[in-house]
């Protein structure tokens, strides 16, 4: 009887997992092996076509200029941007611990543009940081800065990028802080106080190293998505796709000129197995570090 | 001090949304005067979008996909989290880390093969090509199982006693008692849906399937300088985005410390 009980339960079980697991198999595991299995082939609308050229693409991935601009690019978005949302994220959540009233509707206001489509963001910014009528460089003129070319430049595009992003992603890192920090007793604070620990010294030793797997989860988070970096650097540059010389150019963008734009899917499927490989790598990091930090 | 410096952050914050507002009321003339206030109110740009553009249909497309999508993902996360977290059956570590495990896969290694899917099956171009990739979501069935992992085994016992079936007892026992998750997981799913760009840009070819997102892009491409237009349209995407913002501003950032310190 209790056998037929958990067997009756087994079964209702795979009843209810039969259409998700479905799905999964189908459009997540199964295509992610497409993708490693085209980036053996020489792409062709007819599968009859499609020749086998075995490591080609990835051969070809190793000098390939504009592949190494775009990973050179990835890794400047993230090398400015992880820091620059983590560094202004925390600041601006502890000024919200300080302040006395207002701090549901700052917390609201910063969070606003994590929601908002990017597209649209794209599209005011890339409005108000126009060289000739942007509202930017009006406002730099009152301060007495020459007109700047921001999007138009080579060399201020990608800082430029970064910065939209850094702003849309604020709130995130905000309230992610926010809860980081409500979740460390204040009796830590206290007995650091009457040990004689003030100002710095409680955010050295108490609020640090108490935050850290929302630190490391934050910088996992917002490395990966920088590496997916895509709406933005499209929609910021419209017209010029990629930037000026390519300044602006990311791996996720590359990927779409090359498989959809030029439709060399087989070697744009060689790209995405070097994109995963770098997101697993970063991902089996993050374990590694929190784990040491538990087992500490 | 602390205050004076939130002001001005506020101010950086949301500067882009005031001048995006005033832009789009201001006629086309004006707009390079960057002046801050329109000297003349006009309400012809939104006229002209709403009228002379697809952004209607776009609205409607994005409305459609983002509502069908989340209430797929409501239900079928929430089956699947209960399953993996409360019902005994072999083989249930393997599944969940299989599931899970998808979660590495970046989209843009998945998109290539749906499109060669779609483009074989004749999916691109259609409702269904927009929608199938997100109908259920790896990061929605952890989530949700993280909830229904937390709940107390007598409830699912009585039920089991007063006669339920395992449907019924998933349906109305569990369900009731994870409905803040839902309300997080739904919220984000119909945003992310909503502002979604790489996918629906891909599947779409024709103007009319063109969604939100993806309209405005075109759009203002094909606009060119209209940043009058530009900015109607963009205002009126982003309006929405900030209705729901507003009324759910605490399951949202509930959510966001669910996916932040849970996750």
């Amino acid at each position: 009887m209790r056998l037929r009980l958990s067997q009756r339960e087994a079964l209702w079980a795979f009843a209810f997992l039969v259409i998700p697991l479905a799905f999964f198999l189908y459009f997540r595991i199964l295509p992610a092996f497409q993708a490693l299995w085209l980036s053996f082939y020489q792409w062709h609308t007819d599968p009859s076509q499609r020749n086998f050229v075995g490591l080609e693409h990835y051969a070809r991935l190793l000098d390939d200029p504009l592949l190494q601009r775009a990973l050179w690019n990835t890794l400047l978005y993230t090398l400015l941007g992880v820091p620059a949302q983590i560094g202004l994220g925390l600041s601006l959540a502890l000024l919200l611990r300080a302040v006395p009233w207002g701090r549901e509707l700052f917390r609201a206001i910063y969070f606003a543009p994590y929601i908002t489509p990017a597209v649209a963001v794209a599209w005011v910014w890339s409005w108000m940081l126009s060289p000739h009528f942007g509202l930017v460089n009006e406002l730099l003129s009152l301060l007495g800065i020459p007109p700047q070319p921001f999007l138009q430049s080579p060399a201020q595009a990608l800082p430029t990028v970064t910065g939209v992003v850094v702003w849309q992603n604020l709130g995130f890192q905000i309230v992610l802080f926010l809860a980081g920090l409500e979740s460390i007793p204040r009796q830590y604070y206290e007995a650091a106080r009457i040990d004689g620990a003030e100002g710095f010294q409680l955010f050295r030793y108490i609020t640090w190293p108490l935050l850290n797997p929302v630190l490391v989860f934050s910088v996992v988070i917002g490395t990966i998505g920088y590496l997916q970096l895509f709406t933005q650097v499209v929609n910021l540059n419209f017209t010029d796709q990629g930037g000026p010389l390519n300044s602006t150019l990311t791996l996720a963008l590359y990927i779409y000129q090359l498989a959809f734009l030029r439709f060399q899917l087989g070697y744009a499927a060689a790209v995405t197995v070097l994109l995963f490989a770098i997101i697993l790598f970063i991902t089996l990091l993050q374990l590694k570090i929190l784990t040491r930090r538990v087992e500490l | 001090m602390a205050l004076f410096l939130l002001l001005m952050g506020s101010g950086v914050m949301a500067l882009p949304f005031v001048w995006m507002v005033l832009t789009s009321v201001k006629p086309f003339p004006e707009i390079f005067e960057l002046r801050l206030l329109p000297r003349e109110l006009t309400w012809e740009n939104y006229r002209i979008v709403l009228e002379e553009t697809g952004f209607l249909r776009w609205f409607g497309n994005s409305l459609l996909v983002a509502t069908l999508t989340t209430l797929s993902v409501l239900f079928f996360d929430s089956l699947t989290g209960y399953t993996l977290a409360r019902m005994r059956f072999p083989g249930k570590q393997v599944i969940f880390v299989l599931i899970l495990s998808t979660l590495m896969v970046p989209t843009e290694m998945l998109v290539i093969p749906w499109y060669v899917m779609s483009a074989e099956r004749g999916w691109i171009n259609t409702y269904w090509g927009l929608l199938f990739p997100g109908l259920i979501t790896a990061f929605g069935v952890f989530l949700m199982r993280q909830f229904f992992e937390t709940l107390p085994q007598d409830l699912f016992d009585a039920g089991r006693i007063d006669g339920l079936s395992e449907f019924g007892i998933f349906w109305r026992i569990g369900l009731p008692l994870v409905r803040p998750a839902l309300a997080a997981l739904g919220i984000f799913t119909f945003l992310g849906n909503w502002n979604a760009f790489l996918w629906p840009l891909i599947v779409v070819q024709t103007p009319e399937m063109r969604t939100l997102p993806v309209g405005i892009a075109l759009f203002s491409g094909e606009a060119g300088t209209a940043w009058n237009l530009i900015m109607a349209a963009s205002s009126l995407a982003v309006l929405p985005v900030l209705l729901v913002f507003f009324f759910f501003q605490r399951q949202i950032i509930e959510g966001v410390v669910l996916t932040g310190l849970k996750g």
